[in-house]
């Protein structure tokens, strides 16, 4: 294993393939909110953003400046090779540990 | 960018009060961010927002944007931000090596691309603060007088208030008796009572070396009152009455430098040992001249008549110093010995004067020494004020014109400052840019008046008679004019800086830019300003010198010129007649007289005189001399009535000779023949002279009294030369003479006119002083103006090419652009022309003997200041008339 995601870096990431070419600020806060039903702050998600960034598994360019962001530009996120591997890494992990562990967790019917 | 803003919210609110993000917020993240890229972050959010807008009220949502900007201050995607220039649109930091010669670059390249510019801006700053650094050190070396004595604060001088001549005058001459009775009485007030002589010239001589030097007789407390640095014996030196210490200057005239403790030197007829030396007083302390210490006891010892006073509280010949205990003040101690001395008094004419004791302390002597009406009326303060403003003035004036100049040459940088933006220069780098450049000429202005301060040093250390250096080994002063520089520096460069910086490129490409109306009148005013400091001061010196010239053209009432005085030793007092011969003989004089006091000086002034009709509530002071048979031919008075002296009258031994003023004072109608008495002797009044102006210059002359000097003879010998021989020849002659009946006494003279021309000193420095400043401060104005007005005429030349080809003359063009100076330099003038009026009125009513103050200076000012104005600014206004018009505007 070369790297390791929190929880919340990895949701974040999945968010972000998830919105694919519509990846940017405000859509990735949305889609989480919306999804996990919890009220996260813009601050801590780009300070997440920035951490991913840094570890080499997101890049970003800057959109065209649009009238209802006061001609300010996004900034879309999308992943990088090593973003798609640390996912595939930490899901094989997951399915690792859920296969040991099924019996146990298994919701009662 | 606002603008947008505000459109995107109308749109949002349909009509409703347009609801935008608090812009307070913004400003806070904008700035706590700095150069970190945050437009996506901001746009995130005003995204947000507006969202947020159509679920909750407006004051929610605003509350929710300022949550979300406080949290992303303090999230760590700022802190990455800022950390990483990679999110960053330029590259560089703002005081980045790299950015740092750029700048300095760019600044060295526009100064030299404008040396007309540069040069007029560094001259007019270096002009200023040589200025102000002569000044400075001036002023810093006259406020730390008397600094150097560690008891500084608690040393005072015993002065005396007394009414006389019907006015009430302060002065320092005390008993002999003072300290005795201050220290008996007043023992616990004081930690020294001192009783002093004056400081005097003393013949001191060691084997054949002998000169005179100028010392004290002063009580052994001295030694730790003035903290003597001692270099050789100790602080106890005094104790014994046949003891001396010398300061290390003349312990070396005498000795060299070898150690001259428990050698013996004459001093006049007593010889003394030598206990110590000490450091000499520095330049700036008030004890300078005392260069050797005599215990006061000895001075008792070899004046027996002391003790055999009858009324010794009479006589003032002496003077008392006192160091106040711990915890005492200078006006409750004052208070207390008020009465010390009329308490003493027999005579009812000394009564009559009220004398009031007080203590002057040591921090006033130098600066605050003047008393009128018993009071504390200033003194030398008064030029250190009136320095340290010229001092100000030239200096702002100075940075007035480089701040002028800096914003009119900026506003030709307008279009450089649109393409420097377009191209992507951040406005910090703007300002950086604009800063420095000022920096960097006010630095190189600094160095410069640094050096010119250091080469005029002996000059300027001539004209104020003083001994300033460059401290260049003081931080503080380092701190002082680098800090000042940089100030001038970043004031000068701000204005273009925050004002160019934040053009909108495009308006300033466009070419719709103007400095217009508004611009140019902070200019304008400092242009009046300038005037008005200049113009003031030209007439502030106009009027001192005046005031010199008005004093130095006054009768004397004698002829100073080719008239020597030197003491009178007993020698030669004993063979006056033989030398006199002698020397008349040889040609080398025409006339020699004895005298109580040189002709320049009042040693001797006395209470006790009586005539018919005298106020008996008045007490008088009149200074009388005494003087040979032959003083009235030696220096030349003029009898207004009766006669002089005479062998022919054995009478005249009990006669006065009045001046003048003293004849209109005591009132006589015809005075010859009238009777005064003087300690209950009758003199005759036999002669009127006219007044001989013996003291100040600048004050009436006092009522004197002359009279024949009895068998002890006088203080000082005074001799006419024969004009008609070589001066050196002369000198030689006399010098040979005096030798051969004076052999134990050095041969010193001094030129009368030349002591009487030491009476102008003060003025005199003043006046040469302000002229100087004055002219600077034109100089600097001129500059001003000079470069302002190419300025104006370079950005008009276009303006003026077209006026000319629709037909305008030279001459009209030359008046359009020289009106405008002409009037401001107008209305500088009727602003000072009166205040300069009121305060030269002001400083003239000091003088006793003074000039008027006549119109003509202040049209002569006016138009000499319009006329330096038209002529500075046609220098430009000509050349701009006289361009052919094909050349400014072939170009378009």
């Amino acid at each position: 294993m070369t790297g390791y995601i929190g929880e919340f870096e990895e949701l974040v990431l999945l968010t972000i393939s998830g919105l694919g070419d519509e990846a940017y600020g405000v859509a990735i806060k949305e889609d989480i909110e919306k999804r996990c039903r919890r009220d996260i702050s813009i601050g801590a998600l780009h300070s997440t953003i920035s951490r991913l960034d840094e570890k080499g598994y997101i890049k970003s360019w800057l959109g065209d400046p649009t009238q209802e962001r006061g001609g300010r530009r996004k900034r879309f996120f999308e992943l990088t090779r090593s973003g798609v591997n640390i996912l595939h890494e930490t899901k094989a992990l997951r399915d690792e540990l859920w296969k040991v562990s099924k019996t146990k967790l298994a919701l009662n019917k | 960018m606002e603008s947008i803003e505000n459109k995107t919210g109308a749109q949002q609110m349909k009509g409703n009060r347009p609801s935008r993000p608090p812009r307070l917020a913004n400003r806070i993240f904008e700035w706590f961010c700095g150069r970190a890229f945050v437009e996506d972050l901001l746009g995130d959010m005003e995204e947000m927002f507006f969202a947020n807008l159509k679920r909750m009220p407006a004051s929610r949502a605003r509350r929710k944007y300022w949550r979300q900007v406080l949290v992303l201050i303090f999230s760590y995607a700022i802190k990455r931000r800022k950390q990483s220039s990679s999110y960053s649109h330029h590259s560089y930091s703002l005081i980045h090596p790299a950015m740092i010669g750029n700048y300095l670059k760019i600044a060295a390249r526009n100064l030299l691309h404008n040396k007309g510019y540069a040069f007029i801006n560094v001259a007019g700053l270096t002009a200023g603060m040589t200025v102000a650094l002569f000044i400075a050190l001036w002023v810093f070396d006259e406020v730390t007088y008397d600094h150097n004595f560690t008891n500084y604060r608690t040393i005072g001088q015993v002065w005396t208030t007394n009414k006389v001549n019907g006015i009430l005058l302060s002065d320092r001459s005390t008993p002999w008796l003072m300290g005795e009775e201050l220290r008996n009485s007043f023992g616990s007030d004081f930690k020294q009572v001192l009783q002093s002589t004056w400081t005097e010239a003393h013949n001191l001589a060691v084997g054949d070396k002998k000169y005179y030097k100028r010392g004290n007789f002063i009580e052994p407390g001295v030694t730790e009152m003035l903290s003597l640095k001692m270099i050789y014996g100790d602080r106890n030196g005094l104790k014994e009455p046949h003891s001396i210490l010398l300061s290390a200057s003349v312990a070396k005239v005498f000795f060299g430098d070898a150690d001259p403790v428990n050698q013996m030197i004459k001093v006049d007829r007593t010889e003394v040992k030598v206990t110590g030396v000490y450091e000499d007083f520095p330049r700036n302390s008030s004890f300078k001249e005392m260069s050797f210490i005599l215990p006061w006891d000895l001075f008792v010892i070899r004046n027996p008549f002391l003790k055999q006073m009858e009324d010794p509280w009479s006589g003032n010949f002496t003077q008392a110093f006192v160091q106040l205990a711990d915890g005492a003040d200078f006006a409750t101690v004052s208070s207390k010995i008020k009465d010390i001395k009329i308490k003493k008094l027999k005579n009812a004419q000394d009564i009559n004067a009220r004398p009031e004791v007080f203590i002057h302390p040591m921090s006033s002597w130098h600066l605050n020494s003047e008393f009128r009406d018993g009071k504390p009326a200033g003194g030398r303060i008064e030029l250190v004020w009136l320095f340290g403003i010229i001092g100000i003035f030239v200096l702002a004036l100075a940075c007035i014109n480089f701040m002028n100049l800096s914003t009119a040459r900026s506003e030709k940088r307008a279009k450089e400052v649109g393409i420097r933006k377009s191209i992507g220069s951040a406005r910090g780098q703007l300002v950086t840019q604009f800063l420095s450049e000022s920096t960097v000429l006010a630095l190189v202005a600094l160095v410069l008046s640094l050096l010119i301060v250091q080469l005029l040093m002996p000059a300027f250390n001539l004209v104020a008679d003083k001994q300033l250096e460059l401290p260049w080994t003081t931080p503080v002063f380092w701190l002082a004019s680098i800090g000042f520089s940089l100030l001038t520096g970043l004031l000068a460069g701000s204005y273009p800086a925050i004002f160019l910086s934040s053009f909108q490129p495009a308006t300033v490409l466009k070419g719709s830019f103007m400095g217009g109306a508004q611009a140019s009148l902070p200019r304008k005013v400092l242009i009046v300003l300038q005037f008005a400091v200049s113009s003031s001061l030209i007439i502030g010196t106009l009027v001192v010198y005046r005031q010199i010239e008005f004093a130095r053209n006054r009768p004397v009432g004698y002829d100073r010129g080719g008239l020597i005085n030197m003491l009178l030793t007993r020698d030669l007092h004993s063979n006056f007649d033989v030398v006199r011969n002698e020397l008349k003989a040889s040609n080398a004089i025409v006339e020699m007289s004895e005298s109580g006091s040189p002709p320049t000086e009042v040693w001797n002034s006395n209470s006790f005189f009586d005539w018919r009709g005298k106020d008996p509530a008045l007490t008088v002071e009149f200074p009388n001399t005494d003087v040979s048979y032959e003083y009235g031919k030696t220096v030349g008075w003029q009898l207004v009535a009766g006669r002089d002296f005479s062998k022919y009258f054995p009478s005249d031994s009990a006669a006065f000779i009045l001046n003048e003023t003293a004849a209109k004072f005591i009132g006589f109608k015809d005075p010859i023949g009238e009777v005064i008495t003087w300690n209950g002797r009758n003199y005759k009044v036999v002669g009127v002279v006219r007044d001989i102006v013996v003291e100040s210059p600048y004050e009436p002359v006092r009522p004197s009294l002359y009279r024949l000097c009895d068998k002890d003879g006088g203080n000082v010998a005074l001799l006419r030369l024969n004009p008609e021989m070589e001066l050196h020849q002369t000198l030689s002659t006399v010098e040979n003479i005096y030798r051969k009946y004076s052999p134990s006494t050095p041969f010193d003279f001094k030129f009368v006119d030349e002591e009487y021309a030491r009476k102008f000193g003060d003025e005199e420095r003043a006046g040469r002083l302000s002229g100087s400043f004055a002219t600077l401060a034109i100089f600097i104005s001129c500059l001003g103006i000079f470069g302002l007005s190419s300025f104006m005429a370079e950005r008009r030349r276009k303006e003026i090419g077209i006026r000319k080809v629709m037909g305008a003359s030279v001459i009209s063009v030359w008046q359009m652009l020289s009106r405008d100076f002409l009037l401001l330099v107008l209305i500088a003038l009727v602003i000072t022309i009166p205040l300069s009026f009121y305060f030269m009125g002001a400083w003239l009513q000091k003088f006793g003997y003074r000039t008027d103050l006549p119109w003509w200076i202040f049209v002569n000012t006016a138009l000499g200041t319009m006329l330096i104005t038209l002529l500075t600014v046609s220098l430009q206004s000509l050349k701009a008339a006289l361009t052919n018009p094909a050349n400014s505007l072939k170009t378009e």
